[in-house]
Protein backbone atom coordinates (compact mmCIF):
# COMPACT_ATOMS: atom_id res chain seq x y z
CA UNK A 1 0.00 0.00 0.00
CA UNK A 2 2.70 2.74 1.42
CA UNK A 3 4.23 1.51 -2.39
CA UNK A 4 1.59 2.87 -4.14
CA UNK A 5 1.30 5.98 -1.88
CA UNK A 6 4.96 6.83 -3.02
CA UNK A 7 4.42 6.46 -6.81
CA UNK A 8 1.60 8.83 -6.99
CA UNK A 9 3.33 11.38 -4.38
CA UNK A 10 6.68 11.08 -7.08
CA UNK A 11 4.13 11.62 -9.98
CA UNK A 12 2.97 14.82 -8.18
CA UNK A 13 -0.12 13.53 -6.54
CA UNK A 14 -0.11 14.51 -2.83
CA UNK A 15 -1.39 11.49 -0.34
CA UNK A 16 -2.13 10.76 3.18
CA UNK A 17 -2.09 7.43 5.15
CA UNK A 18 -4.24 6.23 7.63
CA UNK A 19 -2.99 2.99 9.48
CA UNK A 20 -2.33 1.10 12.68
CA UNK A 21 0.79 -0.47 12.13
CA UNK A 22 3.09 2.33 12.69
CA UNK A 23 5.96 0.76 12.52
CA UNK A 24 5.53 -0.72 8.85
CA UNK A 25 4.59 2.64 7.68
CA UNK A 26 6.96 4.41 8.67
CA UNK A 27 9.29 1.57 7.79
CA UNK A 28 8.85 1.77 4.38
CA UNK A 29 8.23 5.66 4.40
CA UNK A 30 5.32 7.79 2.91
CA UNK A 31 4.61 11.46 2.96
CA UNK A 32 1.69 11.45 5.26
CA UNK A 33 0.39 9.49 7.81
CA UNK A 34 -2.10 9.62 10.04
CA UNK A 35 -1.68 6.87 12.73
CA UNK A 36 -4.37 5.53 14.82
CA UNK A 37 -3.35 3.22 18.04
CA UNK A 38 -6.08 0.57 17.78
CA UNK A 39 -6.29 -3.05 16.63
CA UNK A 40 -5.62 -3.84 12.84
CA UNK A 41 -8.96 -3.16 10.97
CA UNK A 42 -10.11 0.37 11.98
CA UNK A 43 -7.18 3.03 10.51
CA UNK A 44 -10.43 5.46 9.99
CA UNK A 45 -12.13 5.18 13.79
CA UNK A 46 -14.06 2.38 15.86
CA UNK A 47 -17.00 0.69 13.90
CA UNK A 48 -20.06 2.57 13.82
CA UNK A 49 -18.72 5.75 15.61
CA UNK A 50 -19.10 8.23 13.14
CA UNK A 51 -18.03 11.36 14.87
CA UNK A 52 -14.62 9.44 15.26
CA UNK A 53 -14.20 8.44 12.13
CA UNK A 54 -15.09 12.17 10.55
CA UNK A 55 -12.31 13.64 12.80
CA UNK A 56 -9.90 11.11 11.63
CA UNK A 57 -10.69 11.83 7.85
CA UNK A 58 -10.46 15.70 8.87
CA UNK A 59 -7.02 15.01 9.82
CA UNK A 60 -5.93 13.52 6.91
CA UNK A 61 -7.13 16.55 5.31
CA UNK A 62 -5.41 19.01 7.87
CA UNK A 63 -2.35 17.13 7.27
CA UNK A 64 -2.18 18.08 3.59
CA UNK A 65 -2.28 21.75 4.01
CA UNK A 66 -0.22 21.47 6.73
CA UNK A 67 3.24 18.52 5.98
CA UNK A 68 5.70 20.61 4.67
CA UNK A 69 8.27 17.53 4.38
CA UNK A 70 7.95 14.25 3.74
CA UNK A 71 7.57 11.46 6.63
CA UNK A 72 5.27 13.87 8.69
CA UNK A 73 3.14 11.32 10.82
CA UNK A 74 0.33 12.38 12.91
CA UNK A 75 -1.06 10.57 15.78
CA UNK A 76 -5.14 10.60 16.56
CA UNK A 77 -6.01 11.66 19.89
CA UNK A 78 -8.28 8.62 20.74
CA UNK A 79 -7.49 5.45 22.76
CA UNK A 80 -9.47 2.29 21.98
CA UNK A 81 -12.22 2.00 23.83
CA UNK A 82 -12.09 -1.55 25.46
CA UNK A 83 -8.71 -0.27 26.42
CA UNK A 84 -4.68 -1.67 25.72
CA UNK A 85 -5.07 -5.46 26.59
CA UNK A 86 -4.99 -6.36 23.02
CA UNK A 87 -1.97 -5.27 22.37
CA UNK A 88 -0.61 -8.62 24.33
CA UNK A 89 -1.85 -10.85 22.84
CA UNK A 90 -1.51 -10.06 19.35
CA UNK A 91 0.68 -12.56 17.01
CA UNK A 92 0.80 -15.09 20.13
CA UNK A 93 0.01 -18.88 19.96
CA UNK A 94 -3.69 -18.01 22.38
CA UNK A 95 -4.52 -15.83 19.13
CA UNK A 96 -2.63 -16.63 15.87
CA UNK A 97 -3.54 -14.05 13.22
CA UNK A 98 -5.21 -15.81 10.91
CA UNK A 99 -6.50 -19.21 11.74
CA UNK A 100 -8.66 -22.50 10.30
CA UNK A 101 -9.67 -21.82 6.17
CA UNK A 102 -8.23 -18.53 6.61
CA UNK A 103 -4.84 -19.59 7.15
CA UNK A 104 -4.67 -22.32 4.65
CA UNK A 105 -5.96 -19.72 2.17
CA UNK A 106 -3.22 -17.35 3.11
CA UNK A 107 -0.14 -20.58 2.71
CA UNK A 108 -1.93 -21.06 -0.76
CA UNK A 109 -1.59 -17.56 -1.56
CA UNK A 110 2.03 -17.38 0.03
CA UNK A 111 2.85 -21.12 -2.04
CA UNK A 112 1.43 -20.01 -5.19
CA UNK A 113 3.65 -16.87 -5.10
CA UNK A 114 7.30 -18.96 -4.43
CA UNK A 115 5.65 -21.06 -7.16
CA UNK A 116 5.67 -18.16 -10.10
CA UNK A 117 8.88 -16.49 -8.48
CA UNK A 118 10.76 -19.48 -8.92
CA UNK A 119 9.28 -19.36 -12.95
CA UNK A 120 10.18 -15.70 -13.21
CA UNK A 121 6.46 -15.17 -13.17
CA UNK A 122 6.64 -12.16 -10.85
CA UNK B 1 1.31 1.49 26.73
CA UNK B 2 3.33 2.15 23.61
CA UNK B 3 2.12 1.11 19.69
CA UNK B 4 2.57 -2.49 18.28
CA UNK B 5 5.84 -3.28 16.65
CA UNK B 6 4.54 -5.29 14.09
CA UNK B 7 7.54 -6.10 12.30
CA UNK B 8 9.23 -7.92 15.65
CA UNK B 9 6.31 -9.45 16.53
CA UNK B 10 5.55 -11.25 13.09
CA UNK B 11 8.79 -12.33 12.72
CA UNK B 12 9.27 -13.55 16.57
CA UNK B 13 5.70 -15.29 15.87
CA UNK B 14 7.07 -17.24 12.49
CA UNK B 15 10.39 -17.89 13.71
CA UNK B 16 8.72 -20.26 16.68
CA UNK B 17 6.50 -21.40 14.05
CA UNK B 18 9.37 -23.14 12.60
CA UNK B 19 9.80 -20.02 9.33
CA UNK B 20 13.05 -19.26 9.68
CA UNK B 21 13.05 -16.75 6.34
CA UNK B 22 11.15 -13.64 7.28
CA UNK B 23 9.28 -11.68 5.41
CA UNK B 24 11.59 -8.29 4.10
CA UNK B 25 9.46 -5.48 4.50
CA UNK B 26 10.07 -2.33 2.12
CA UNK B 27 12.41 0.11 3.15
CA UNK B 28 13.29 3.32 1.46
CA UNK B 29 15.85 6.15 2.30
CA UNK B 30 13.92 8.52 -0.04
CA UNK B 31 10.76 9.24 0.44
CA UNK B 32 9.09 11.46 -2.41
CA UNK B 33 6.72 13.95 -1.15
CA UNK B 34 4.33 16.40 -3.70
CA UNK B 35 3.12 19.56 -2.25
CA UNK B 36 -0.66 20.22 -2.18
CA UNK B 37 -0.95 22.99 -5.30
CA UNK B 38 -4.51 24.25 -4.44
CA UNK B 39 -7.29 24.62 -1.75
CA UNK B 40 -8.72 21.42 -0.47
CA UNK B 41 -12.05 22.88 -1.53
CA UNK B 42 -10.63 23.14 -4.70
CA UNK B 43 -9.21 19.33 -5.02
CA UNK B 44 -10.99 16.01 -6.58
CA UNK B 45 -9.91 13.18 -3.83
CA UNK B 46 -9.61 9.14 -4.23
CA UNK B 47 -9.47 6.36 -1.96
CA UNK B 48 -7.04 4.08 -2.36
CA UNK B 49 -7.27 0.65 -0.21
CA UNK B 50 -6.13 -2.80 0.82
CA UNK B 51 -9.37 -3.23 3.29
CA UNK B 52 -10.74 -5.79 0.33
CA UNK B 53 -14.06 -4.08 0.06
CA UNK B 54 -16.31 -5.21 -2.68
CA UNK B 55 -19.92 -4.55 -4.11
CA UNK B 56 -22.42 -7.22 -2.92
CA UNK B 57 -23.41 -9.54 -5.30
CA UNK B 58 -25.38 -12.80 -5.29
CA UNK B 59 -23.20 -14.12 -7.26
CA UNK B 60 -19.63 -13.76 -6.46
CA UNK B 61 -18.98 -14.48 -10.14
CA UNK B 62 -20.33 -11.97 -11.22
CA UNK B 63 -18.94 -8.95 -8.46
CA UNK B 64 -19.00 -6.01 -10.52
CA UNK B 65 -15.72 -4.73 -9.67
CA UNK B 66 -13.97 -7.43 -11.20
CA UNK B 67 -15.12 -6.52 -14.90
CA UNK B 68 -11.95 -4.00 -14.85
CA UNK B 69 -9.40 -6.06 -13.22
CA UNK B 70 -5.59 -4.98 -13.87
CA UNK B 71 -2.87 -6.86 -11.92
CA UNK B 72 -4.18 -6.15 -8.44
CA UNK B 73 -6.43 -3.50 -9.03
CA UNK B 74 -9.77 -2.70 -9.36
CA UNK B 75 -12.17 0.45 -9.03
CA UNK B 76 -15.90 0.90 -7.03
CA UNK B 77 -17.89 3.94 -8.27
CA UNK B 78 -17.54 6.41 -5.36
CA UNK B 79 -21.17 7.20 -5.42
CA UNK B 80 -22.06 3.81 -4.01
CA UNK B 81 -24.21 3.24 -1.22
CA UNK B 82 -21.99 1.76 1.53
CA UNK B 83 -25.04 -0.48 2.55
CA UNK B 84 -23.94 -2.09 -0.94
CA UNK B 85 -19.94 -2.59 0.68
CA UNK B 86 -18.70 -5.30 2.08
CA UNK B 87 -15.18 -6.13 3.25
CA UNK B 88 -13.76 -9.92 2.54
CA UNK B 89 -10.59 -9.63 4.44
CA UNK B 90 -9.58 -11.76 6.77
CA UNK B 91 -5.79 -10.34 8.29
CA UNK B 92 -7.43 -8.47 10.48
CA UNK B 93 -7.25 -8.47 14.56
CA UNK B 94 -10.60 -10.45 14.96
CA UNK B 95 -10.13 -10.98 18.10
CA UNK B 96 -9.83 -7.26 19.06
CA UNK B 97 -12.49 -5.59 16.42
CA UNK B 98 -14.69 -6.23 13.24
CA UNK B 99 -15.08 -5.21 9.90
CA UNK B 100 -18.66 -4.34 10.13
CA UNK B 101 -19.00 -0.77 9.43
CA UNK B 102 -17.18 -0.22 6.03
CA UNK B 103 -16.76 3.51 7.19
CA UNK B 104 -13.86 2.12 9.66
CA UNK B 105 -11.71 1.39 7.06
CA UNK B 106 -13.12 2.83 3.72
CA UNK B 107 -14.62 5.94 4.79
CA UNK B 108 -16.99 6.31 1.93
CA UNK B 109 -19.58 8.12 3.46
CA UNK B 110 -17.39 10.53 5.60
CA UNK B 111 -15.83 11.68 2.42
CA UNK B 112 -19.51 12.18 0.99
CA UNK B 113 -20.16 14.60 4.13
CA UNK B 114 -16.73 16.79 3.46
CA UNK B 115 -17.65 17.35 0.16
CA UNK B 116 -21.17 18.22 1.40
CA UNK B 117 -19.60 20.30 3.50
CA UNK B 118 -17.84 22.12 0.82
CA UNK B 119 -14.59 21.03 2.54
CA UNK B 120 -13.37 19.16 -1.15
CA UNK B 121 -14.43 20.22 -4.32
CA UNK B 122 -15.58 16.45 -5.32
CA UNK B 123 -15.00 12.70 -5.28
CA UNK B 124 -13.45 11.23 -8.04
CA UNK B 125 -15.88 8.96 -10.19
CA UNK B 126 -13.56 6.12 -8.44
CA UNK B 127 -12.33 4.88 -5.70
CA UNK B 128 -9.45 1.89 -5.71
CA UNK B 129 -9.13 -1.52 -4.06
CA UNK B 130 -5.12 -2.94 -4.12
CA UNK B 131 -5.49 -6.83 -3.90
CA UNK B 132 -2.71 -7.50 -1.06
CA UNK B 133 0.35 -9.71 -2.95
CA UNK B 134 3.44 -10.84 -1.79
CA UNK B 135 5.60 -9.22 -4.56
CA UNK B 136 7.08 -6.27 -3.66
CA UNK B 137 8.21 -5.46 -7.28
CA UNK B 138 4.64 -6.44 -9.02
CA UNK B 139 3.34 -3.05 -6.91
CA UNK B 140 5.98 -1.25 -8.17
CA UNK B 141 5.50 -2.23 -11.94
CA UNK B 142 1.97 -3.20 -12.31
CA UNK B 143 -0.15 -1.95 -9.76
CA UNK B 144 1.44 1.53 -8.84
CA UNK B 145 1.35 2.34 -12.40
CA UNK B 146 -2.39 1.13 -12.84
CA UNK B 147 -3.36 3.22 -9.82
CA UNK B 148 -1.49 6.56 -10.99
CA UNK B 149 -3.71 6.08 -14.47
CA UNK B 150 -6.63 5.86 -13.36
CA UNK B 151 -6.18 8.95 -11.04
CA UNK B 152 -5.46 10.79 -13.90
CA UNK B 153 -8.05 9.43 -16.00
CA UNK B 154 -10.32 10.53 -13.13
CA UNK B 155 -8.41 14.09 -12.63
CA UNK B 156 -7.32 13.46 -9.08
CA UNK B 157 -6.00 16.06 -7.22
CA UNK B 158 -5.01 13.96 -3.87
CA UNK B 159 -5.51 10.54 -2.77
CA UNK B 160 -6.09 9.26 0.53
CA UNK B 161 -4.63 5.46 1.70
CA UNK B 162 -6.32 2.98 3.70
CA UNK B 163 -4.44 -0.44 4.56
CA UNK B 164 -6.27 -2.90 6.90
Amino acid sequence: MSLVARHLEANGIPTVMFGCARDIIENCGVARFVFSDFPLGNPCGEPFNADMQLKIVSMALDLLETAKEPRTTVQTPFKWPSGDAWKDKVFTKEQPFVEGEAYDRWMEGKATYKKLKAEGKV
Amino acid sequence: MSYVRYIDKTREYYLSEGYDNPYKWAHFDDVPFAELKKPLSECCLTLVSTSDVAIRSEDDDKDPTHNFLVGSVYSIPSDTNVADLYSRQEHYDKYATNLDDVNSYFPITRLQELVAAGKLKSLAARFHGVYTNYSQRRTLEVDAPEVLKRCREDKVDIALFTPV
